[in-house]
């Protein structure tokens, strides 16, 4: 099913982001060099790649928070471009999860989650806590809906993370190093929740160093370096078989 | 073979280490040197507080109708007793007294409802009292409506005046200060460039020259036949100083907030107004509470300065009354009454910023 230029939603769209021909600059450094990427519905990416390659970034432009300056971005057949309404609609149906959780400290875990399903979404409050509470139920962490994130770990504060972009119902979560900040202890209870997401079907893009998560949830692993997508492979074949030296010197380091 | 281990017994610390005496060792005497200055101290209060307590409390005089009372021999509060309807509303005449008495209790009430906890509709209140009450205070101070005789605004004076001015300040400050740290960090040309250019230019001069300025200077400006109210020109100067001083210490506060919170706004869609009203304001205002305060209490003592125009508030009908002939040298009796006033209303509101930051402490 071809996109379609209107600028709606299009949930029979099967391409759910496709990136070509992206190159992005900070001021004079390109730290983005001609991306194509697609990412059909239901295909779960792993991005890994050493420090400052531009994983982060990649994913990133994928809900504006960045912008990239040549190439198109199409997300759900939407363009993304200076058009505030495009941008809107994209993020509606694209939730994110930070590195360093960005939970809202001065709300509640619940209200946290209700936020944006009574302001964007405009669901009665009653109707928006039922949600939050199920999402939270799901995350495993409901039973501390009325705590506030300062009093939460960090394995929880991430699993309300997740929660909260849940609410939204986006057909596509992005992961921008969601473990990286956490204790050993806890990367295990978000990786749980994120491979039952997985399993249930959401289109991912994943930035991670966690490999063996990649190995049981990814449809696709991409090594990037230097702002290039290098390799590109099933996990199966680039684990035991990458092609290129610079993935063998990557994967010889983390492995 | 095991040996049974009886476990030492809990014993108290020694008794210099703890209590009255372990505080005084630690603090007061715990090094030579310390010592000395606190005997120094000590007789430095031994040669200073008793005169200032027989002065002020044991020998003054409380009661009495007239000069008379007054010995001579400590402090006259009778002279305050006697002036302190006119300290508390300046020339406004007796006979409407009763309006201000109304208004005044009105805010009271509001205050206390508004400050005391578990008390149902604060929003409500706090919206009548923003938005509804100052028409109503408006209109019964000046009159004109219901057969209320007019009491012109030059009438109006002492603690009354400088809590019209300290309060319609304030209420300006806040969202006009918050509007400009918007603007000045706003990534679009013309509200950044306007919010500068305002806060710079009203931040540069001087608080008395804006008085001045405003009082003086405009007039020659309006058209023939206009007059603006001489006190609605201090308020409006009043007002907008403060909001250049507000709007920098909102902005301090707005800069402390981590990029990563406006990033998560984005991302789940939320507009930038519901961002900034929802999760950017309230965290950057709960932060910068001890700085918005601190303009407060200042803004507050600022309208002293309204004298320069001709206005009279609580400091200067106290000075204006040194001049009755009746009464002179009587000024230091005068001066801290209006200490101890300006002092109350301002240890109040400091008192207030410390548990409003407490109840609103989320453990973060």
């Amino acid at each position: 099913m071809k996109n379609k230029p209107t600028g709606q939603i299009n949930p029979e769209c099967s391409i759910a982001v496709e990136l070509t021909g992206v190159h992005k600059w900070y001021g004079t450094f390109h730290v983005l060099k001609d991306i194509n990427l697609t990412v059909h519905r239901g295909e779960r990416i792993i991005i890994c790649g050493p420090s400052g390659c531009g994983k982060s970034t990649l994913i990133r432009c994928i809900n504006r928070l960045e912008e990239h300056q040549r190439g198109v971005i199409r997300v759900d057949g939407i363009e993304l471009d200076d058009d505030l309404k495009h941008i809107e609609q994209v993020r509606r149906d694209v939730g994110m999860v930070f590195q360093q959780f960005n939970l809202f400290p001065h709300l509640t875990v619940l209200e946290n989650c209700c936020l944006a399903l009574v302001w964007v979404l405009r669901k009665p409050r009653k109707e928006a806590e039922a949600i939050a509470l199920d999402y939270l139920e799901r995350v495993r962490i409901v039973d501390q809906a009325y705590k506030y994130p300062g009093q939460l770990s960090g394995g929880q504060q991430q699993r309300v993370a997740i929660a909260r972009s849940l609410c939204m119902k986006p057909s596509i979560m992005l992961f921008d190093e969601p473990t990286s900040a956490l204790d050993p202890e806890m990367i295990k209870e978000v990786l749980d929740v994120m491979v039952d997401l997985a399993q249930a079907g959401m289109t991912m893009l994943c930035v991670t160093h966690e490999m063996g998560f990649a190995r049981t949830v990814a449809d696709r692993v991409l090594f990037m370096d230097s702002g290039e997508i290098i390799e590109e492979n099933d996990p199966e074949s680039f684990f035991s078989n990458p092609q290129s030296e610079r993935t063998k010197l990557f994967l010889g380091q983390i492995l | 073979m095991a040996i049974a281990h009886t476990p030492h017994p809990d014993l108290p610390p020694p008794m210099t280490s703890v209590g009255v005496v372990g505080w005084l060792r630690r603090n007061l005497f715990s090094t030579p040197v310390n010592t000395i200055l606190t005997l120094g101290a000590l007789y430095i209060l031994y040669l200073v507080l008793p005169p200032m307590i027989n002065w002020a409390l044991l020998d003054a005089d409380w009661t009495g109708t007239s000069r008379d009372a007054c010995s001579g021999e400590g402090a006259c509060w009778v002279f305050i007793r006697l002036r302190f309807l006119h300290f508390m509303v300046g020339f406004y005449p007796e006979a409407e007294l009763w309006r201000p008495v109304i208004v005044f209790g009105m805010a009271g009430l509001l205050l206390l409802y508004l400050l005391l906890k578990k008390l149902p509709y604060k929003g409500r209140v706090a919206g009548f009292a923003i938005f509804g009450f100052p028409f109503i205070a408006f209109f019964l101070f000046y009159g004109g409506v219901f057969g209320l005789p007019v009491v012109e605004t030059h009438k109006w004076g002492g603690l009354m005046l400088t809590l019209i001015l300290s309060t319609v300040g304030m209420l300006f400050a806040l969202p006009l200060g918050t509007l400009l740290a918007l603007g000045r960090r706003s990534s679009m040309a013309i509200p950044k460039a306007l919010s500068v250019v305002f806060i710079e230019l009203w931040r540069g001069v001087p608080l008395i020259t804006v008085l001045f300025m405003s009082s003086v200077l405009i007039p020659l400006f309006m058209p023939e036949g206009v007059r603006l109210d001489k006190l609605l020109r201090a308020l409006i100067g009043i007002s907008l100083f403060q909001s250049a001083y507000m709007a920098e210490v909102i902005r301090s506060g707005l800069q402390s907030i981590p990029k990563g919170q406006y990033e998560a706004a984005d991302a789940l869609g939320l507009s930038y107004w519901q961002a900034m009203l929802l999760i950017i304001l309230p965290q950057a205002l709960k932060t910068v509470i001890p700085g918005i305060v601190n303009t407060f209490i200042e803004l507050f003592k600022d309208t002293t300065l309204v004298l320069i125009i001709g206005l009279f508030d609580l400091l200067s009908t106290v000075q204006a009354s040194f001049t009755d002939t009746k009464w002179l040298g009587f000024s230091a009796e005068g001066y801290i009454f209006a200490g101890l006033v300006y002092w109350l209303f301002c240890f109040s509101m400091s008192r207030y910023s410390h548990y409003l930051e407490k109840k609103l402490h989320t453990g973060h």
